[in-house]
């Protein structure tokens, strides 16, 4: 195809590959319109996941397969349900919720769309004229990106590595954080644990557990700065451990 | 020591006195009277001494130029003539008396330190106007007067009206210094140098270019430190100071030194004959009308401060006829005989325990009780009536003889106009001066009624310098008009016979008329009692005098006025003396042209500065205040609405770089 | 294929999930559309990347490399995200973004301060970066 190539295209002329990308991405937009303007917050979630499939998809059209296969498994894979779990812990409302966008919402019309022209604009005017040449060896491939990833990029691959430790780190610590604080001082306790209530417990337990006792906690947590004794809270904590 | 160093000394101890009675005044208390006095006795034993050497012969001239300051160059020159060396004794002697006449009168006020420095320093400045050779040095002086009268003036300023006389008299003189600042500046400009012989010998070649110009504006100075009509207002006001200042400023010091400086650069007004003119005009009026008011007054004091206004209107009538040989003679003898007259009223108001004329004349005794003041009194108002053989007598006949020789035609240099207005004037003041120094005489020490409250004798301080100003009172005039010429121009100062006999037959006709007004109204003295003395007549004498310059106002309703029907001046002056008292009208006419235009074009500066300046002021703060709200709202706390902003901005700054990228 | 499909696509993703950070009320709807965001710019760096490869021009994958690490740390990111949302969630009892104006001029209504302040912040923060 390489004469082919070197011969003048035409968006009137398209490719069956370019039909296809056309069609795939529009979905994929669709789905992410979705996503951003749909008032049931799990749909949201499932729009989201045909939006990173379609994007998916559209790795596998650009060659670049270990790459489509690597969304598949993260963003659709753990992400969304991430997301997911995120959504149910925080008791987002199942069915439609009116106030799912706030008032900023016009605004924020006005800044995308006025982003959305002035980067298609720039993006059409820059490259009009400049096509990719799809054929021959894939530039994707497994084998091609491994090579290259432990031949040329190791040291950002190993620093990486890193940076995922510490986010792991840092969510624990992050989610045990209200239990490091209501955890007892040695010398001024009573103060402190009257003000928030006090978790003994050391966080095996799973989430789901805890965050069922927040619609406990939260009514408790106001009364109690006022004069709850703090030794009630306590046995139910046991008891739920 | 040479004569140059003599005479800076003379200004120089009363100067170190002040600055060192100020230093020490509170911490070392006895050394403020030998502080005071004796400075001042040395400034008076060396202007004697320079005097002596000086002997009216060659003027010695000493100058030195610092730093050369400009196209003008000022220098420090020292110009010690005849005039010079008589008056610095003068003002010397004068001084001294004065500060010892204080250390009895202001006994017991807190303030004599700050007093005693202030007088020595007002003495130095005058000595420094006299000596001067320099008109910026002279200046100097000039303005060190005007802030000391301020001060020594406003003395007790526990009263209001001491406080409006010290401010008064600071203002008006200042109203005269300004035009008479810009008249030395164009003298100078003129002349090329501040030098006052240098001057004068441009005018002697006629290098002056606007002579007339240059006289008026001086003659503005003059008229607001001599007290010359129209700026004479503050004068009368003064004496709300102390007496000891009062006699100070009459006899010696301030309005001297107008006089003075006209005598020094007399070839420059006369280089003008409308000057001249205008200066006799001045003289004229003022003695007329001075002494018509001086007859209607009821404050002893307000009565001699008329008085040395007339005389010093006599003075510069002297000047307007181009004699300054007759000026500053009389300048002399009145500053011996009118410091008297001062101090002795100040022992007078001490023992009656009033200032009040009309209280005066209902109390007898006055004269037992003082027996000092009522002689020396008495020889002063005899030579301030000019009777022979009175020191007065031969300075007024000096003046009104080289009026006479004027009005004849007989000189080139002063307008023959100036000498009738000045010759008119000054007999028919003649006869007014003589009628309210009987009136004075008679209603102070020949009162009937009660009798006078005895507080004691004088302190010796103040009786001794009373016989000790009486000997020049008396004698000073007829053995000196003879020696004089020699000293000053040349010119004879012995009386004429005509004038004498006109001018001494005038004052006793004047005298004669008081006398029998007296005679008549003082029947009804008995009849219609008045009275306010001293709420503490024991108290030294500052303090007595303090409380009846207080107490006078409320008594009777004016500060130079009382309703006494009692009074020959009623009689004499019929309707005239209710205007008479007030200095016709002159302080009304003087609110009316300057203090309330002054007071309205400040209302309106503070109307615009209130309506229209802060309006701008305001609304510069009120601007940024309503953007500040504007912003503030901005500031809602929901970063999604940040992150918007800050988006917008991202996406209008991108397409601004693009567009300009691409030279759209 | 024309470079201009992908790239248009792209910034249509990234303009959609800019549209939702700025919108969505939810903060699990906000990290939804910032994942919206990264994978319009993954788009972009793989195209770029293939075209460059095949222009053979570049030879080190550098576009495809940084796709894997944008991922990597887009999980990495979402995890962090997550748990803080949850920490905000736990302390006010909303992950409503426009309720949390603790930093709004003149804020005292009454909403409890602390940790959940540093919280809100951290928030914020997240999604700055985001």
């Amino acid at each position: 195809m390489s004469p082919l190539a070197q011969a003048p295209h035409g968006f009137l002329s398209p490719t069956g590959v370019e039909i296809a990308f056309l069609l795939v991405g529009l979905v994929t937009f669709g789905a992410a319109l979705v996503t951003v303007t749909t008032r049931q917050l799990v749909h949201a979630a499932l729009w989201l996941v045909v939006a990173l499939g379609g994007i998916a998809v559209e790795y596998l059209l650009l060659t670049a397969e270990f790459i489509a296969w690597v969304q598949v498994l993260i963003y659709v894979g753990s992400v969304v349900v991430l997301l997911l779990f995120g959504l149910m812990l925080t008791k987002a409302p199942i069915g439609r919720s009116p106030d799912a966008d706030s008032g900023n919402r016009w605004v924020a019309l006005a800044v995308a769309a006025a982003a959305a022209a002035s980067l298609v604009w720039v993006v059409v005017d820059a490259f009009r004229a400049t096509w990719i040449d799809l054929d021959g060896a894939a530039a994707g491939s497994t084998k091609v990106t491994g090579a290259s990833l432990f031949q040329n990029w190791v040291l950002p691959f190993e620093a990486l590595s890193v940076l995922l430790l510490a986010a792991l780190v840092g969510a624990i610590v992050l989610s045990r954080k209200a239990k490091a604080e209501s955890a007892p001082p040695p010398v001024n306790g009573r103060a402190v644990t009257q003000s928030s209530p006090p978790v003994t417990d050391s966080g095996i337990h799973p989430i789901g557990d805890r965050t069922e006792q927040d619609p406990q906690q939260q009514p408790q947590q106001q009364p109690e700065s006022g004069s709850e004794p703090k030794s009630e809270p306590k046995p139910e904590q046991e008891g739920a451990r | 020591m040479t004569t140059t160093t003599l005479a800076v000394l003379v200004p120089l101890l009363p100067f170190l006195g002040a600055a060192a009675g100020l230093l020490l005044g509170r911490t070392a208390p006895g050394f403020v009277r030998p502080l005071a006095v004796l400075p001042t006795l040395a400034a008076l034993a060396l202007a004697c001494t320079v005097a002596a050497d000086q002997g009216g012969g060659q003027a010695v001239d000493a100058h030195t130029e610092l730093t050369p300051t400009g196209s003008v160059p000022i220098e420090l020159a020292l110009h010690i003539d005849g005039f010079a060396a008589l008056v610095a004794v003068l003002v010397a002697f004068v001084a001294t008396c004065v500060q010892i006449y204080s250390t009895g009168y202001l006994r017991d006020d807190p303030r004599y330190p700050s007093y005693a420095a202030l007088v020595s320093l007002f003495t130095s400045a005058m000595l420094l106007v006299v000596y001067s050779g320099d008109l910026i040095v002279l200046l100097v002086g000039w303005e060190v007067m005007g802030i000391c009268s301020y001060f020594l003036v406003g003395h007790y300023w526990e009263t209001p009206e001491a406080r409006a006389a010290s401010v008064k008299a600071f203002l008006v003189t200042k109203l005269g210094d300004v035009p008479f600042l810009i008249g030395l500046f164009a003298l100078a400009t003129d002349a090329g140098s501040f030098r006052i012989s240098t001057v004068l010998g441009a005018v002697a070649n006629g290098g002056l270019h606007h002579p007339t110009l240059v006289g008026l504006l001086l003659l503005c100075g003059v008229a607001g430190k001599s007290a010359q009509f129209p700026l004479h207002t503050w004068l009368p006001d003064a004496m709300a100071g102390p007496t000891p200042v009062s006699a100070l400023i009459h006899a010696a010091t301030m309005v001297a030194a107008g006089v003075y400086f006209v005598a020094r650069l007399l070839p420059v007004f006369e280089a003008s004959a409308a000057v001249m003119v205008v200066l006799a005009v001045m003289a004229a009026v003022t003695m007329v009308g001075s002494a018509l008011a001086a007859l209607a007054q009821d404050d002893i004091k307000r009565v001699l401060a008329y008085s040395t206004i007339g005389q010093l209107g006599y003075m510069t009538g002297a000047l307007a006829v181009g004699d300054r040989g007759a000026a500053v003679f009389h300048l002399l003898s009145h500053g011996a005989f009118k410091a008297l007259l001062f101090l002795a009223a100040g022992v007078v108001i001490h023992a009656s325990g009033t200032n009040s004329l009309a209280v005066m004349s209902r109390t007898s005794g006055l004269r037992d009780r003082v027996p000092d003041a009522y002689w020396t009194m008495t020889v002063a108002l005899l030579a301030l009536a000019a009777i022979p053989p009175f020191s007065g007598f031969f300075s007024k006949e000096s003046v009104l003889g080289a009026a006479e020789h004027v009005a004849t035609g007989h000189t080139e240099h002063a307008p023959g106009s100036a000498g009738w207005i000045v010759l008119a004037a000054g007999l028919a003041t003649a006869l007014l001066t003589a009628a309210y120094a009987t009136r004075l005489w008679l209603l102070t020490f020949r009162g009937q009624g009660t009798e006078a409250v005895d507080h004691g004798r004088q302190p010796l301080s103040m009786t001794v310098v009373l016989w000790v100003l009486a000997v020049p009172s008396l004698a000073f005039g007829g053995f000196a008009y003879r020696s004089l010429p020699g000293w000053f121009d040349g010119r004879a100062l012995t009386p004429t016979l005509t004038t004498s006999v006109l001018g001494t037959g005038l004052a006793l006709v004047g005298g004669l008329l008081t006398y029998g007004a007296w005679q008549r109204t003082r029947a009804l003295a008995a009849r219609t009692p008045l009275g306010a003395v001293a709420a503490h007549p024991e108290g030294d004498a500052g303090l007595v005098e303090a409380e009846v310059i207080a107490a006078h106002k409320p008594a009777f309703g004016d500060v130079a006025y009382a309703p006494d029907p009692a009074d020959p001046g009623r009689l004499l002056l019929g309707p005239l003396q209710r205007h008479a008292a007030d200095g016709f009208h002159l302080d009304a006419a003087y609110d009316a042209l300057f203090v309330r235009p002054v007071l309205a074009a400040a209302s309106l500066v503070q109307f615009l500065d209130r309506e229209v300046v802060d309006t701008y002021v305001r609304g510069a703060g009120a601007l940024p205040r309503v953007l500040g709200a504007a912003v503030r709202r901005a500031q809602t706390g929901n970063v999604q609405t940040y992150v918007s902003a800050l988006l917008a901005g991202t996406v209008v700054l991108a397409v601004a770089v693009l567009l300009v990228a691409t030279g759209a | 294929m024309h470079l201009a499909y992908p790239a248009v696509l792209s910034a249509l993703l990234f303009c959609t999930g800019l549209y939702g950070v700025l919108a969505r009320r939810n903060a699990i709807l906000v990290l939804m559309s910032v994942e919206l965001m990264l994978n319009a710019v993954n788009l972009n760096l793989v195209a770029f990347d293939v075209w460059l490869s095949k222009a053979a021009r570049d030879t080190l994958h550098s576009g495809q490399a940084l796709t894997l690490f944008t991922i990597a740390i887009a999980a990495a990111e979402i995890g962090i995200g997550l748990a803080i949302v949850l920490a905000v969630h736990r302390n006010r009892g909303t992950s409503d973004i426009d309720r949390l104006r603790d930093t709004a001029e003149g804020h005292d209504d009454g909403t409890p301060t602390g940790e959940t302040d540093e919280a809100g912040e951290a928030d914020e923060k997240a999604e700055a970066t985001a």
